[in-house]
């Protein structure tokens, strides 16, 4: 296999990674940040947990792969992007954190007031790190100040990290922030459909119907914002209508939403996720990270890639493992593929 | 400060804090899998219990790992970006494959046994312990791969290239094969089995000083003091074959964990040296003569290098610079951990012991046992502190220093931002997990056996 060949099957790679990623915490996050607002007894809080209760780590390994593989296929965006946008990544994991041990933690203790504090550290949590994602991800698009030596710049009237970061929140980075706040609670609503019963059942419908039209309003001004300021043009490769199926799936979520098609409902905000982050990587290509202070000192899937050797060795591990992941992180969604009543008797804790 | 210090203790907090936890995951893990697949044989209610109250115990400290670790999973790139550059080709690999083969593993197949009592066919539900146990204990394998080439890099696996600067990998089975690495790996899943062991033996032995579901903690007793036995025994065998390749390939770190600055043959044991202000200088010692040629040759004659003769050496080599490691760290936690290692295997063979002859209820000796947890902790961060430090100045053992390897762009506030922040943030942490630790170990077996709300006493929470 060419050099080239590998490069570019390995951005594939890594895109595939982070669309699994957004694709699975997306309802993650979402179910988190809906907890404490759906959830009025504490029995229906811990139903609404379980809903993901035995995937979520499995789906955040995701991330940590996506982590690991760039790191090992592309050293160079690895080191450039996350110490980059350092004090962003920083309050992302605090994110992760707090959402993480809150799962665990929030039912091994009876005190109301303690159950209280991690329900919300859970919504806080899935908040921050949906809202640090889609922001992190808008700048991508966007460009950064990448210099000659493929450290990012800090600009001059804050010259450390924290002015990097303020820099992401720019207009452009909290909309798309915003937007996947929104999409995330919206597919996260349409899992909670798919998995609850009874009353909770029914205010998860109600709440998804509110909820889809702050997403697609959200959604439709990020897509004008970003085809007016022609961030689509940075890479080599037109999205074309991958960008426009992927209004169409939001719009459809609603239709499905009102016609009681609930398994519809969830599919299509999925493949809106999906199709969004296929833009984005194609937006991209061949630029893992783009410099807005001179395209010579972007970094590349060909300046930025490890040896051929590593990715040749990479790609036969992958080969052979990523299969075997599906496979039974499939079966395990497959097991408990039954819904959860908010019933004492049968709860698992 | 300066930002590269700052980043070091980032760096060294978060590691030592993470993998206070790891040890407890990869030896329980072994236990709760080999409880539950007794009870899958007999039936018998006790090996029930024993699989749930200390799988629950297990899951309580096995949180912490999780969320800890995805921080150290991305620091590389944070902190160390000069590193990441340099080795990625390399050090990504074995990380990479930590996340797919073993990270997913470990995740899929416990929330799959937490969630799927009754609700999977039981044989199911015990593969997925098994298969839980055996994931983590592949992810300290692959990281310690990783480690193993910052230690010791196996002169096969890579080449400089010297238009980009970088290392890069030639062969991937000499770097998982990296011997370095492999006296890691037993050496360090000894310790976890050991740590899980002196946590059952403290726990066991803190309900039967109460006379308190007797039955129950004398078996987790017995069966905790056999395998603690033999994890202690080959933690020694494991730490005796590390200090024969640290000759070979980090002589600078054997002489510093000795304090020996001049060239000795044969080589003493210190018991106690003093050392000068600056640390780099000898004042007083006492010393076993010639232990250390066993230690570190198997013979009584050797010859060891001392740290001077080797920072002229090192100067020759690589130029000018301070070569030495700082030895008062390096010297106080070998010495720490040898004497807790030994101190566990003879406690744990008087526990056999003791097993053996009769009732250990009645025992006096009992009321200290709780107490001896410390010992593996204390004992498995000085191991690592040992091997971390003494490995300075270096982050690439003989290839890259620490100071080239930070990330060039941070500065000192953003450094203590987030420093402040972890610390907060994990001193929360140790707090609650300390706390329902403590309030799960007391409740005893009886409550851990309650998962439905309304069935679970107050004692133990979940009755509303
Ligand atoms: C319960 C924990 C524990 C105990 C009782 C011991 N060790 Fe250990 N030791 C570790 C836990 C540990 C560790 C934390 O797991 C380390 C750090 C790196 C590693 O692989 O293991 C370690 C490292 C380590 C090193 C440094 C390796 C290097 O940097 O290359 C040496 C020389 C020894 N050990 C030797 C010993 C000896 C002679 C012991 C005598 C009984 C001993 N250890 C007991
Ligand atoms: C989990 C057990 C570990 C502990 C307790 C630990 C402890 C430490 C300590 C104390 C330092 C600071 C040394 C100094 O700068 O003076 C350090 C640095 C570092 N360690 Fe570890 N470490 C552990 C495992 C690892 C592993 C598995 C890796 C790599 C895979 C690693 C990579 C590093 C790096 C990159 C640094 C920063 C550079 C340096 O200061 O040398 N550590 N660690
Ligand atoms: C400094 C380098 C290290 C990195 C980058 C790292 C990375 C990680 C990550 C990302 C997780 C979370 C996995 C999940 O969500 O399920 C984790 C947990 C874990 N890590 Fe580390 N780790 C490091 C040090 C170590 C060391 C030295 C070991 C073992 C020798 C180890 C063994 C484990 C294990 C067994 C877990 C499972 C969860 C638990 O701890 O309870 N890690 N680590």
């Amino acid at each position: 296999m060419s050099y080239e060949f590998l490069q570019v099957l390995w951005f594939i790679l890594i895109a595939v990674l982070w669309i699994g990623f957004h694709f699975l915490e997306g309802f993650d996050f979402g179910v988190g940040m809906l907890l404490p607002i759906l959830g009025k007894t504490d029995i229906e809080r811990r139903t609404i947990i379980n809903t993901i209760g035995s995937v979520w780590d499995g789906n955040e390994v995701w991330l940590l792969t996506a982590g690991g593989a760039t790191f090992a296929a592309f050293p160079h965006w690895y080191a450039t992007m996350f110490s980059g946008f350092y004090l962003a990544l920083f309050l992302l994991l605090v994110g992760l954190i707090i959402r993480g041990i809150s799962f665990e933690y929030r039912s091994k203790d009876a005190n109301p007031a303690w159950r209280n504090r991690f329900d919300w550290m859970i919504a806080i949590g899935s908040f921050m790190a949906a809202l640090l994602l889609g922001a992190a991800f808008a700048n991508l698009a966007k460009g950064s100040p990448i210099g000659a030596d493929m450290n990012l710049i800090a600009p001059e009237w804050l010259p450390n990290n924290l002015g990097v970061t303020l820099t992401l929140l720019n207009p452009y980075g909290l909309l798309g922030g915003l937007t996947t706040v929104a999409v995330f609670l919206l597919h996260g609503a349409n899992f909670l459909v798919l998995k609850l019963e009874g009353s909770l059942h029914t205010r998860a419908v109600d709440l998804s119907k509110k909820l889809w039209i702050g997403a697609s309003v959200l959604y439709i001004l990020l897509g004008i914002y970003t085809y007016v300021a022609k961030f689509w043009a940075n890479g080599k490769i037109n999205p074309g209508v991958v960008p426009l199926a992927a209004v169409v799936m939001i719009l459809l979520t609603g239709y499905f939403i009102n016609k009681k098609m609930e398994g519809w409902a969830f599919i299509s905000t999925g493949l809106n996720i999906v199709l969004t982050q296929v833009t984005f990587f194609m937006m991209t290509f061949p630029n893992v990270m783009l410099s807005t202070l001179n395209p010579e000192w972007s970094l590349t899937v060909y300046n930025a890639s490890s040896s051929q050797y590593t990715l040749t060795v990479m790609s036969i591990v992958a080969l052979i493992f990523v299969p075997i992941v599906l496979v039974y992180q499939g079966w395990s969604y497959y097991m408990f593929r039954k819904r959860i009543s908010a019933d004492k008797k049968t709860l698992v804790y | 400060m300066n930002p590269t210090t700052l980043s070091q203790w980032q760096f060294a907090m978060t590691s030592i804090y993470h993998w206070l936890f790891v040890p407890l995951t990869l030896g329980m893990g072994w236990y709760v899998a080999y409880f539950q697949t007794r009870y899958y044989q007999t039936k018998d209610e006790t090996w029930h219990k024993m699989a749930k109250f200390w799988g629950k115990l297990f899951l309580i400290n096995f949180a912490i790992g999780v969320v800890t670790g995805i921080v150290q999973e991305f620091q590389f790139g944070m902190n160390w970006s000069g590193y990441s550059r340099y080795v990625g080709d390399i050090f990504g690999a074995p990380l990479a494959v930590e996340a797919l083969l073993a990270f997913f593993m470990e995740s899929t197949f416990l929330g799959i046994w937490i969630f799927g009592e009754g609700k999977v066919p039981e044989k199911v539900h015990l593969a997925a312990i098994w298969l839980a146990a055996i994931g983590s204990n592949l992810s300290a394998i692959w990281i310690l791969i990783a480690n193993g080439f910052m230690q010791a890099p196996p002169a096969a696996s890579y080449v400089l290239n010297e238009v980009n600067g970088r290392l890069e990998l030639i062969n991937f089975f000499a770097l998982i094969g990296n011997p370095k690495a492999w006296i890691f790996i037993w050496h360090t899943l000894a310790d976890g089995l050991a740590m899980a062991a002196f946590l059952i033996l403290s726990v066991s032995a803190y309900h039967l000083l109460r006379k308190q579901n007797v039955d129950f903690f004398k078996r987790s007793f017995s069966i905790a003091s056999v395998v603690g036995l033999v994890a202690s025994v080959v933690i020694f065998l494991g730490g005796h074959t590390m200090g024969q390749y640290m000759k070979e390939v980090q002589p600078m770190k054997l002489a510093a964990l000795e304090a020996m600055w001049e060239t000795e043959q044969p080589a003493s044991f210190s018991l106690l040296t003093i050392g000068d202000l600056t640390g780099k200088q000898e004042v007083w010692s006492v010393r076993i003569p010639a232990a250390m040629s066993f230690l570190a040759c198997n013979n009584f004659t050797c010859e060891l290098q001392g740290v001077n003769e080797l920072q002229a050496q090192y100067q020759a080599q690589y130029g000018p610079g301070d070569y030495v490691p700082l030895m008062v760290v390096t010297y106080w936690t070998f010495r720490i951990m040898m004497a807790f290692g030994f101190v566990m295997m003879g406690v744990t063979a008087f526990f056999v012991w003791a097993n053996s002859k009769g009732d250990i209820t009645k025992a006096k000796w009992l009321k200290w046992v709780p107490a001896m947890l410390a010992l593996p902790y204390l004992a498995n961060a000085s191991g690592w502190i040992l091997t971390e430090m003494g490995r300075q100045p270096w982050i690439v053992y003989g290839l890259l220093k620490v100071e080239d390897a930070v990330s060039p762009n941070l500065t000192i506030v953003d450094l203590w931002i987030s420093l402040v922040g972890y610390v907060v943030v994990y001193g929360t942490l140790a707090v609650a997990m300390v706390y329902l630790m403590k309030k799960y170990a007391i409740a005893g077996p009886d409550a851990a056996m309650h998962e439905s709300v309304d069935a679970a006493p107050t004692a133990v929470g979940a009755d509303d």
